[in-house]
């Protein structure tokens, strides 16, 4: 584990206990995050990638369940933790950002007293300190305090979304865990939201996990990126190295599903085929059946990690794309 | 505001409409009264003319009036509780007969209505709260069992137990009858113990369908964004049942519990009965079976105006409840 870890998630395992049996969305996970560093975690609907940030937030709802693994914040395994004394840790040290505003915040309490609630738990400051606290957070994130009275159906979208990231902040945590904040947003917004979440992690020095589907999102802003596909992580490392080069044959197929504003018009792709099902023990490589270079061997042999050009990497033939890639 | 005032216009709307149902709905029957007492008389006799000129003046058939003029007398005579004479009862008011059973009716089936719901709130939100818990798989299955229950044949049973058997409790009516009544402690303790089977009684078989009620909407609830928020920011367990999932998961159930606390007045007729209780369901049963036309009207309208005001509160509370109910126009 680094000096500077803020997160260390090791061997991290998440099985949902179905009656058909264990469903193993997240696969042995090992991921890092550095203070104010800023990871992207992506991956397709069922990747899951949701279930990993849950599961490092300790937010699982039964029947998802951690069945091993390790994740340490600032130095303690939160899997270890009782509720009572994770309690003391949430919001104050980490907080969560989730994917609907509008199911995520309360639909019969005041902005101002789900702010409160949160305050009230985790410090015995007076009700007129809470109050400052709500209106500095509200206008940090362009919103006029005078909202601290409105109920969440009466924002916009964009507003209640950065209401939440303003409630993230009350506390000035050390971590932003972030479930795709933008997904009911346009792109006009996404992108304000986008920029304004980095611009606040710049001045705070909060580090992000951000998980989203949409990797174009995540392309200007995040040091460290991991590619989720079937509930491992296919590739891990440098944002703006994977962009320019992706090793892994799915993340390749993620980068060329979405359009550029930059490059030549050319025809999206895609990838044909749809997530593995989980419930089957595969042998071979889980991408296998979708992949363009897939060969007899990887329907065969479990790809395992492989540490190349700066990323760890899961394929086989990776050695051999990347000297084609070259 | 606007939406109360809106609320209230509404209800004022619907009140005069049904006051105006209840007048009319008699009146464009075949026939009256008198004829049809006359014809109950025939079959003992032959009754002349005379006989149905008398009837019809001691009904006020006679005054000639338009049916508009009746009308308008009639809309007084409600907003001043002038109800006429009863049959039953005769020669006492039937405002008098109502006055004097509401209170009974209302301390056993109000008091029980809302204690019902209070108890089958918290055991359905606290059940779904601990879901599969000790809690969870004893008490709703019960309630629900409970409720399944004819209640006469449960009641008839609770009488044989507590009543005859062990002989704790008096069986029938709403004190003790050597006593007089008054506001004194003798005759409280009285009421008080007449009260407790069919409170009880009432409250058991009642239960089952606001727990399972709640509980679902809790389930429901319970996996919302929201509530998990709650987790993620530490809030600790009690206030995040009360404050995120009791608070919305309670909102479908207001309007039910506000009809119920309507059907108050209608009284519990099957527990009055079976224990012989002076409330308006003992009441209005009398009046059914004796032809008391003046007392049904009235009891009739005082029910439905009861459904109204409780449906009104309801609405009311849902506003201050719920704010998205607020500024929806």
């Amino acid at each position: 584990m680094a000096e500077d870890a803020v997160l260390s998630v090791r061997n991290l395992t998440v099985d949902y206990l179905t009656e058909s049996g264990a469903v193993r969305a997240v696969d042995a996970v090992d991921l890092e995050l550095h203070a104010g560093g800023f990871l992207g975690i992506v991956g397709e609907s069922g990747s899951g990638k949701s279930t990993l940030l849950f599961a490092i937030a300790q937010l699982l709802n039964p029947p998802a369940e951690i069945v091993s693994g390790e994740v340490h914040f600032n130095g303690r395994d939160l899997v270890t933790l009782g509720e009572s004394q994770l309690r003391h840790l949430r919001w104050r040290e980490f907080s969560v950002v989730m994917q609907s505003a509008m199911n995520a915040l309360n639909p019969v309490r005041s902005l101002g007293a789900q702010m409160r609630d949160a305050c009230e738990e985790h410090g015995k400051i007076s009700a007129q300190e809470i109050r400052k606290r709500s209106s500095e957070v509200l206008r940090m994130v362009g919103i006029d305090p005078v909202h601290l009275r409105s109920y969440p159906h009466q924002l916009s979208g964009g507003m209640r979304q950065r209401a939440m990231i303003a409630m993230a902040l009350l506390f000035e945590p050390q971590l932003v865990i972030m479930d795709e904040p933008t997904s009911s947003l346009d792109v006009v917004a996404q992108r304000s939201l986008m920029i304004q979440i980095k611009r606040l992690q710049e001045r705070l020095g909060f580090a992000v996990v951000f998980v989203t589907h949409d990797m174009s999102l995540v392309g200007g802003v995040g040091d460290e990126l991991a590619v989720m596909y079937g509930g491992k992580i296919v590739e891990l490392g440098p944002t703006q190295r994977i962009f320019s080069k992706p090793l892994h044959p799915y993340t390749a197929g993620l980068l060329e599903a979405f359009p550029s504003i930059q490059a030549v018009r050319r025809r999206l792709t895609g990838i044909p085929g749809s997530p593995p099902d989980l419930r089957l023990r595969i042998a071979g490589c889980r991408f296998a059946d979708r992949c363009p270079d897939a060969g007899n061997e990887c329907t065969r042999v479990d790809p395992p990690e492989e540490q190349i050009d700066g990323r760890l990497v899961r394929c086989i033939r990776v050695a051999e794309r990347a000297s084609r890639a070259g | 505001m606007r939406f109360v005032a809106r609320r209230i216009g509404f209800f004022l709307i619907t009140l005069w409409a049904a006051l105006t149902f209840n007048f009319f709905l008699p009146r464009l029957m075949p026939g009256n009264p008198a004829l049809a007492m006359l014809s109950r008389f025939e079959s003992r006799g032959h009754l002349g003319p005379q006989s149905l000129h008398t009837l019809e003046i001691m009904f006020g058939l006679t005054h000639q009036q338009s049916l508009w003029q009746q009308y308008w007398a009639y809309l007084g005579n409600c907003a001043t509780g002038n109800f006429g004479i009863s049959y039953t009862f005769f020669p006492d008011s039937v405002g008098r007969e109502i006055a004097q059973a509401l209170p009974w009716t209302i301390g056993l089936v109000g008091v029980t209505t809302v204690v019902t719901f209070i108890f089958g709130t918290i055991i359905g939100l606290v059940s779904a709260w601990f879901r599969g818990g000790k809690m969870d798989s004893i008490f709703p299955p019960l309630f629900v069992i409970l409720s399944g229950f004819p209640y006469f044949w449960f009641a008839l049973l609770a009488i044989l137990l507590f009543g005859v058997t062990l002989n704790w409790l008096p069986i029938s009516g709403g004190y003790d009858t050597t006593l007089v009544p008054g506001f004194n402690g003798t005759f409280i303790a009285s009421v008080l113990q007449h009260s407790i089977l069919p409170a009880i009684t009432i409250v058991l078989t009642s239960l089952g369908g606001w727990a399972l009620t709640m509980r679902n909407n809790t389930i429901t609830v319970v996996a919302e964004d929201y509530v998990r928020m709650a987790r993620a920011k530490g809030i600790r367990q009690w206030k995040i049942m009360w404050h995120y999932a009791g608070r919305n998961a309670i909102m479908p159930n207001l309007t039910g519990f506000g009809i119920a606390l309507g059907f108050v007045v209608s009284g519990a007729v099957l527990v009055e009965y079976v224990f012989n209780y002076p409330g308006l369901g003992w009441m209005l049963l009398d009046a059914v079976s004796n032809e008391d036309y003046p007392l049904m009207q009235a009891l009739f309208l005082l029910i439905t105006v009861a459904v109204l005001v409780a449906v009104l509160a309801v609405d009311i509370l849902t506003v201050f409840l719920d704010p998205r109910t607020r500024d929806g126009s």
